[in-house]
Formats: structure tokens, sequence, C-alpha cells
């Protein structure tokens, strides 16, 4: 069901708890993709313990958050991943877990395919090997098609495949659907984000403004499309994309990391957007008393948006996007479908750049061999 | 997506709360979930939220939309509660 405005309005102050919660296992991982929104590569020897991680998910489970999605790093690299999914699906609180599928071999898959309230997304960066493995690594296409295949022959039921919109994926939509369509799949677009590694290659790899703009078309045709709430910024084009079209970072959205920092979303792990620990005295107490997240909930300013007409339907944009790349929060989105980010881009000094994020990348990048 | 399921609403049998719904208080209403569909439902006032806690009580919609919504108001509860038959957050008993 859609939402109206009076409904949106709601949202930006805030919900008595998250709707879209990211809680990433781990740092650690196997791939080292250039994107990375986490930074992720070497496990941090702060991060939750088994008994920790599953008090964490009796909070989620009485603060009534419907699902939880789970992430990382790799979160199949947890040795207590089944048994942290298992606590959380017992109690109802469903989980979505994202993964690069390398430890999705037939008897994961099986194992995987008899857990109720399951969903998983198998992440890939492009329709073939070339495409995909330019950005996650040598072989780990390969890896993900054979994970796809796995759970397909567990008869795991409709699973994701996942991909960021890059220069080149986004010249592969239809492979993509094919490909979804082919393995009784449901395919999942999201943005690509300056956040993490990703701020290193966000100015390469970002679609061009013709690009996001056939993109936007494509997805109008294809509200069955999953994309996460990622592309609202190009509502502004004409009609609303299906979602919230609101950004809902500390609102509707927010971060549990390896080590149980809270961030106001996935996409802004930096010191600037950190809301507290889970350590401290659990989550709740965070959602509900963080100064950050409060001062989120507030009206915000349209800032240098407030002259635009279609403000209402793109409300300025990514926040992260902004932040990453150096401009205000008031400011136009880097990639404003009428080019205002672009000119506030270039006024902006080199030195406004944030300074950088926790880094958990691995020194040395490796490459990955079938198993 | 789940496809819209064929159940059309019929207000004078009775209906519930499906078992797979999870609701949850919010100053706008509820959000109401459905574990098995994965669907994210909006329930837009607090009267609607009472009707739909208390409807598995009544035998039928009728009579519970009677009981909980005040008078005037019976035909747009019935088209609210039709369409959370679609998304198959009601069912009927
Ligand atoms: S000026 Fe602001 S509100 Fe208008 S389209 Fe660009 S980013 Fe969106
Ligand atoms: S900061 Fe960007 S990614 Fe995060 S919730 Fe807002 S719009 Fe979404």
């Amino acid at each position: 069901m859609g939402a109206d405005a009076t409904l949106r309005d709601r949202f930006e102050r805030g919900l008595a708890a998250p709707i879209c919660l990211t809680w990433e296992l781990t740092y650690a991982c196997n791939l080292a993709c250039t994107h990375c929104l986490s930074s992720s590569g070497r496990r941090d020897p702060d991060e939750l313990t088994t008994a920790e991680a599953k008090s964490l998910i009796d909070e989620i489970a009485a603060m009534q958050i419907f699902y939880v999605n789970i992430g990382g790093g790799e979160p199949m690299i947890r040795r207590d991943f089944f048994e942290l999914v298992e606590h959380a699906v017992g109690q109802k609180v469903g989980v979505k877990f994202s993964t690069n599928g390398t430890r999705i071999d037939a008897a994961a898959a099986r194992r995987l395919a008899g857990i109720d309230y399951l969903d998983i997304q198998v992440s890939i960066d492009g329709a073939d090997a070339a495409t995909s493995d330019r950005i996650r690594g040598d072989g780990s296409y390969a890896q993900a098609r054979r994970a796809m295949d796995n759970l397909k022959a567990a008869d795991f039921g409709q699973f994701k495949i996942s991909v960021v919109m890059t220069r080149e994926s986004v010249e592969q939509l239809d492979e993509f659907e094919a490909m979804a369509k082919g393995y009784g799949a449901e395919l999942r677009l999201t943005r690509l984000r300056p956040s993490g590694r990703g701020v290193q290659v966000w100015q390469e790899l970002r679609p061009t403004a013709e690009q996001n703009r056939r993109l936007y078309q494509w997805l109008l045709g294809r509200p069955n499309v999953l994309t996460g709430d990622s592309f609202f910024h190009l509502s502004a084009l004409g009609s609303p994309l299906e979602g919230l079209n609101l950004c809902g970072a500390g609102r509707v959205v927010c971060l549990i990391d390896p080590v149980g920092d809270v961030y106001a979303c996935p996409f802004v792990i930096h010191e600037q957007f950190r809301a507290g620990n889970v350590r401290d005295a659990g989550f709740a107490q965070v959602w509900t008393n963080s100064e950050l997240l409060r001062s989120l909930r507030e009206p915000g300013s349209p800032g240098a948006c407030g002259a635009c007409g279609s403000y209402d339907a793109c409300r300025g944009g990514c926040m992260a996007a902004k932040f990453f790349t150096g401009l205000e929060l008031t400011d136009p989105d880097p990639e404003c479908v009428f080019g205002h980010g672009e000119t506030a881009l270039a006024k902006k000094a080199p030195s406004s750049l944030p300074t950088t994020s926790p880094d958990h990348s691995r020194r040395i990048p490796v490459s990955i061999s079938p198993r | 997506m789940a496809s819209s399921s064929a159940v059309t609403f019929d207000a004078s049998a009775p209906w519930s709360l499906s078992p797979e719904v999870s609701l949850r208080d919010e100053a706008f209403g509820a959000l109401a979930y459905h574990h098995g569909n994965r669907r994210l439902v909006f329930l837009k006032s607090r009267e609607l939220v009472e009707l739909v806690r208390r409807l598995g009580e009544f035998e039928s919609a009728d009579v519970a939309i009677g009981a909980v919504i005040a008078p005037g108001e019976h035909d747009r509860y019935v088209e609210a509660l039709s369409l959370l038959v679609t998304s198959e957050i009601l069912r009927g008993r």
C-alpha cells in the first residue's frame, strides 16, 4: 500500500521502532568489492558475541520489529550464523539476509530452504562474469551463480538477485530481468552511494544522468522490481516510483554494526552519524533517546531545494550521498535530476570531504578460487 | 509480489486478523506485517486498529463495525476492511 502525504509526514517524525533495520553481523568478508559500503574485509575483534547477539535479537523482538536485514561483511562467515538466524525466526523476527553466495553450497542451500520467514538476496554486479568480477573479484560471479543454482535445486523458493546500479550494470537491466525470471527469483536494484570504499569509485562507477533517466523509465514500468526505495531522487522526473519516497535515516531506517554501534543508516558509517552503542543500554534506548536520531526527525529545511518544484517528489535526495561528497545536508542530491547537485559539487573545495570512516578493508586484496 | 488473493470480502461473514500478522502500534495507528507474504500495511487510524484487533470477537464484520465504529462511517470501514482482505491481513473464519 502506498504512503500518502500525511503518512509520510508522520514517518519523517520517526516511528516507535524502525521498519528497515539493518544489522551487519561481521566486518569479515572473503571478497573485497570495490564499492563495499561498509569497507569490510577483516573481522573486528570487538564484534558482538553470540550471547550479546542473541539478546539483541530478543530486544528486536520485544520492540516488534518485524524483520531484520542481515548483512556484513559476509554474514555466513560467522560460525553462529545459523544459530542466530534460527533464534530470530523462532521469535517471528523475519530475517532478510544479504550474501555474496560463496558459502551457499548444496548442503547450506538445503538448510536455508528449511527455515521459515527467511529471505535471501545474492549480490552480483553484472550479468556476466567479466562485468561483475571487475567489481567483486575474480571467480565471484561463478560462485554467486552456483549459490543461485543450489538455492533453486533446494527448492528455496523466491530468492532475490541484488544488483547495485553502476555505469556498466545499468546497461544490462534486461539481462538481469531474464536471469531472475529463469530462477523464479525477484530482482532487486539499488543505488550506488559514495559510502565506505564506494567513496573512491563513485565518480567513475555511477550511472550518467542519461542512464539514470532510462533506469527511471524502466523501473516505472516494473513495479515488481524491488529497489529498497533507493531511487526516490529520480522521482523528481515525473510520477513517483514505488515506495515511501523519503530519506528514512533515523526515522524508519537504522543500522547496527558488528561491534554494536548504531548509525542512522547503513550508508553513513561515520562518526558524525553514530547514535550510540547497543552495549550501553540496549538498542531501544538509542533509537528513542539519541540526540542525533531525534534531530534527524525534526522537520528539515529544504535548503537549496526550496525553490524546486519537485521537492515534494524528491525531498532533496539521499543524505549519505550528500555527506560523502562534501555537500551540506540542505544541498541538492549530488545526482539531482536537474543538475543542481553537480553545480553544488563544483563549488565545493576538495577539503570539504569528510575524513575517513571506520575501515576494515583487508590490506592485501585476495582473489578467491572455487571450492 | 504475492498475487492478490481471490477471496472477496463479505461483511456479513465472520472475519479475524490472520495469525500470520503482527501489529505494532504507532502514533498514526499501526503497522501490520504479514510474515507469510511479507506485506507491510499501514492502518491509518486508531479506530481501524481497534476494529481489526477485535474483529474476531464478533459474528460478522458488520456487527463488529456497528460495535466499534461511530455510526455513519460504516461504508468507509467496509472498504478499509476489504483492502485488508486483499492483502491477506484478515481472513475468513
Ligand atoms: S533541486 Fe533538490 S528537490 Fe529538486 S530535484 Fe534536485 S535534489 Fe530534488
Ligand atoms: S541517507 Fe540515503 S540511503 Fe540512508 S536512508 Fe537516507 S536516502 Fe536512504
